[in-house]
């Protein structure tokens, strides 16, 4: 029979996809010209980009480095690029960027926040990144007092001196715990911490010092400003809140009624006043509280108060995370027998934390932030400097170009924290999804 | 009852710092003069790229430093804000302040300062863009203004408006740059502010003579150096020192040849000012060449006047009533005798 039904006997070879769907045009299709909404938004979006470089561009480009005042300025861009051309005039930066980087530090001796700043990075590594030999802790735990020795200078013996603080309570410590208990040895140790600070340290520097003199030039607080000053009210203020904060925190979840307590209304006193209150205190009412004549370093009053300021918010953010710990995770630590510690360091913690993670690098981001709050206690900050700067007759009525080179630099500082926490929340990732 | 207590502790301590040893003993034996300056103000306090602090009031912490210990370098600046400068003077964290404060009334007995002089006189004016074609600030009715909010200047306007029963819009500014940005972007009409801040960003504006300052000046603002209350011989040097450059341009002692003078000249004031004659430097516990140190630090108060906020810098004040009695201004020095 010759006709039959039709039977195929191959697959058809598919054919192409429609143009409209694929490549670049598809692309746009489902990105972003999905509706009629989304196209006005795009469209919108793109005139405003185009608007805003259109704008920028010119005035970042036809600009002047090299003059020595706003005139010059005005008259080299004229020049170059004809009369009522609007440039910028990045002179000032090319004049001011080691003062707003370093401030008034000595200029024959910026090798000493450079290395600070190097040596920073190195202490820090091994805390960041888990996968550095472990002994460059021993590095991290010394840097502290390497950093204060090579910024402010003075005698080398200081910092040992108050380094060996902690060898006397870790002696004093070990000592009693072994003969009358751990809390009476904890309770000794730290008293005599205290004690050999308050009567022995500055004594014992001074003995050293006259019989072995090494040191740096001193530098004193005052020559400190620029992101310099910035970076170490921020780092400090960072690296100390962060345990401050994981023990208030536990404290509040404590059970224990003192201890509770404490941290509650530490925390909430501070949360409820503003920075710049705490700030005016470090800056004004310690000063009058103080007997007359104590010199107490004003940037050392900030990084305190600073310190003292992230921690209860970071006391938040780490009780959010522990919040968030299904109780089952309290309950499995305490069924294998751990006491309070272990569980909290073996079990609690590391989950907590992780969560946190993006808190806590918020808080973070905000503190290095909230440092240029300092310019209004009158310590010079890269935002206290611009003033300063433009007091300059030849620089007074330079606004943008200052503030444009602040911001870049605190982008730079502030995009690199973000980054690395979440590079942190891709290593750390444990769930299956 | 609790408030009481509290505020007395405060006053109990405050007394405590102010009853320190005397400050000139205390700046000698530190060997520096530490001098509360502005954070930044143009002509009158300013770093250099160097760091260093130049300007018509640090002039005056240098000379100071120079009439003590005879060095006008041997001064430490710490740069203060209009709400740190007062603590930062009572808590003796520094010795003096220089840092074109006004003389009231209050500043001088309820805060507890003791002002040593006037070293320039200011006042409040008005700056508008010429194309308005006002010349005069009683032309300014219905204006909109530029004002810093929270000091004697939006006071003071308030008052003078009122006084010439005239109606006004205040734009309410927090500082110099974002005043400067509103007015050239025409938010405002008229700036306001102290004059030799006017001039200043007149200066510095793209083209000074498409604005201009009106005439009138509607407050006294005395600007001078100031010490804490209850150190009299301090406060007594601190004074001379500014009458000693004040004197000094009266007599026509400047920098270049003060040396030359203090060897002896026919004046009788400038011998005893110069210490050639008579014993005036240990009346005031300073050496008896002190106040040719201070004129060689910086010169008269006319050099310093003219090197930092003069008609050839480019904030380009003149000398108006900062000019000496003898050329009808304010500047006057009691007689050195």
């Amino acid at each position: 029979m010759a006709h039959s039904a039709f039977v195929r006997d191959g697959l058809i070879a598919p054919k192409p996809p429609p143009m409209t769907e694929v490549g670049a045009i598809g692309w746009m299709r489902a990105n972003l010209f999905s509706g009629w909404l989304n196209s006005i938004l795009t469209l919108a979006s793109v005139a405003g980009t185009v608007f805003v470089f259109y704008e920028l561009l010119p005035w970042m480009f036809q600009s002047s480095w090299t003059a020595n005042s706003v005139a010059e300025c005005r008259a080299a861009i004229a020049g170059a690029h004809g009369d009522g051309v609007n440039g910028a005039c990045w002179a000032v930066i090319r004049e001011r960027y080691l003062q707003l980087l370093y401030g008034f530090y000595p200029a024959n001796m910026y090798w000493r926040p450079n290395l600070t700043f190097v040596l920073m990075l190195v202490a820090l590594s091994p805390i960041l990144f888990p996968n550095l030999p472990r002994k460059m802790l021993w590095f991290s735990a010394v840097y502290p007092f390497l950093g204060y020795f090579l910024l402010w200078g003075g005698t080398i013996w200081l910092p040992i001196s108050i380094l060996l603080g902690f060898v006397v309570g870790y002696f004093l410590i070990a000592l009693n715990s072994a003969r009358m208990g751990l809390l009476f040895g904890v309770i000794s140790g730290a008293a005599g911490t205290v004690i050999y600070w308050i009567y022995i340290a500055s004594w014992f520097a001074q003995v050293a010092h006259d019989l072995i003199p090494i040191g740096l030039t001193e530098v004193e607080s005052a020559r400190f400003g620029g992101f310099m000053l910035s970076t170490i009210i921020g780092v400090t203020g960072i690296s100390c809140s962060l345990p401050i904060g994981i023990m208030l925190a536990l404290g509040r979840k404590s059970d224990l009624l003192i201890v509770k307590s404490i941290c509650v209304g530490f925390i909430e006193f501070i949360r409820g006043v503003p920075l710049i209150t705490l700030l005016f205190v470090a800056s004004t009412l310690l000063n009058i509280f103080l007997p007359p004549g104590t010199n107490f370093d004003l940037i050392l009053r900030v990084v305190i108060m600073v310190t003292l300021f992230a921690s209860a918010y970071l006391a938040e953010v780490v009780r959010g995370g522990l919040a968030a710990l299904p109780t089952g995770q309290f309950e499995a630590a305490d069924s294998l027998g751990l006491d309070y510690w272990k569980s909290m360091r073996l079990i609690v913690l590391p989950q907590a934390l992780k969560i946190s993670i993006p808190g806590i690098v918020s808080t973070f981001i905000g503190l290095y932030k909230d440092t240029t709050l300092v310019s209004i206690i009158g310590l010079l900050d890269p935002v206290g400097l611009t003033t300063s700067i433009r007091a300059d007759s030849a620089w007074n009525g330079i606004v943008w170009e200052l503030y444009a080179f602040v911001a870049a630099v605190f982008f730079v500082f502030c995009f690199s924290m973000s980054r690395y926490s979440m590079h942190l929340e891709r290593r750390l990732q444990t769930d299956h999804n | 009852m609790k408030r009481t207590l509290l505020v007395s502790a405060v006053a109990i301590a405050g007394l405590a710092g102010m009853a320190t040893a005397a400050t000139l003993d205390d700046v000698r034996a530190k060997g520096f003069v530490q001098c509360g300056v502005s954070t930044g103000l143009v002509g009158f306090a300013a770093p250099d790229a160097d760091g260093n602090w130049d300007g018509f009031d640090v002039a005056f912490c240098r000379a100071m430093a120079a009439a003590v210990l005879g060095d006008p370098s041997a001064v430490k600046f710490t740069p203060t804000t209009g709400k740190t400068r007062f603590t930062a003077l009572a808590s003796g964290e520094v010795d003096l302040l220089a840092r074109n404060t006004t003389w009231t009334f209050s500043r001088d007995t309820d805060l507890k300062q003791t002002f040593v002089g006037v070293n320039y006189y200011d006042g409040q004016g008005f700056m508008t863009h010429a194309s308005l074609g006002v010349s005069s600030a009683h032309e300014l009715d219905g204006a909109t203004i530029c004002i810093q909010t929270g000091t004697t200047t939006e006071l003071n306007l308030a008052d003078f408006f009122r006084a010439n029963s005239m109606s006004y819009e205040p734009v309410p500014i927090e500082t110099n740059a974002e005043a400067r940005q509103q007015y050239l972007s025409e938010a405002c009409d008229v700036y306001t502010t102290d004059r030799s801040g006017l001039a200043a960003t007149r200066a510095s504006l793209e083209n000074p003579d498409d604005h201009v300052v009106l005439p009138e000046i509607i407050s006294k603002e005395p600007l001078g150096p100031l010490v804490r209350h209850g150190d009299d011989q301090w406060a007594d040097i601190g004074r001379w020192v500014l009458n000693a450059l004040i004197t000094a341009e009266e007599k026509g002692i400047t920098a270049a040849n003060v040396v030359e003078m203090a060897a002896g000249t026919n004046d009788p004031e400038v011998n005893r000012l110069l210490g050639s004659e008579g014993d005036l430097g240990s009346m005031i516990g300073l050496n008896s060449d002190w106040a040719v140190h201070v004129i060689s630090a910086g010169g008269n108060y006319g050099e310093i006047f003219e090197r930092n906020i003069g008609s050839d810098t480019p904030i380009g004040l003149e000398r108006g009533v900062n000019a000496l009695w003898t050329d009808g201004g304010l500047i006057y020095s009691p007689p050195f005798r």
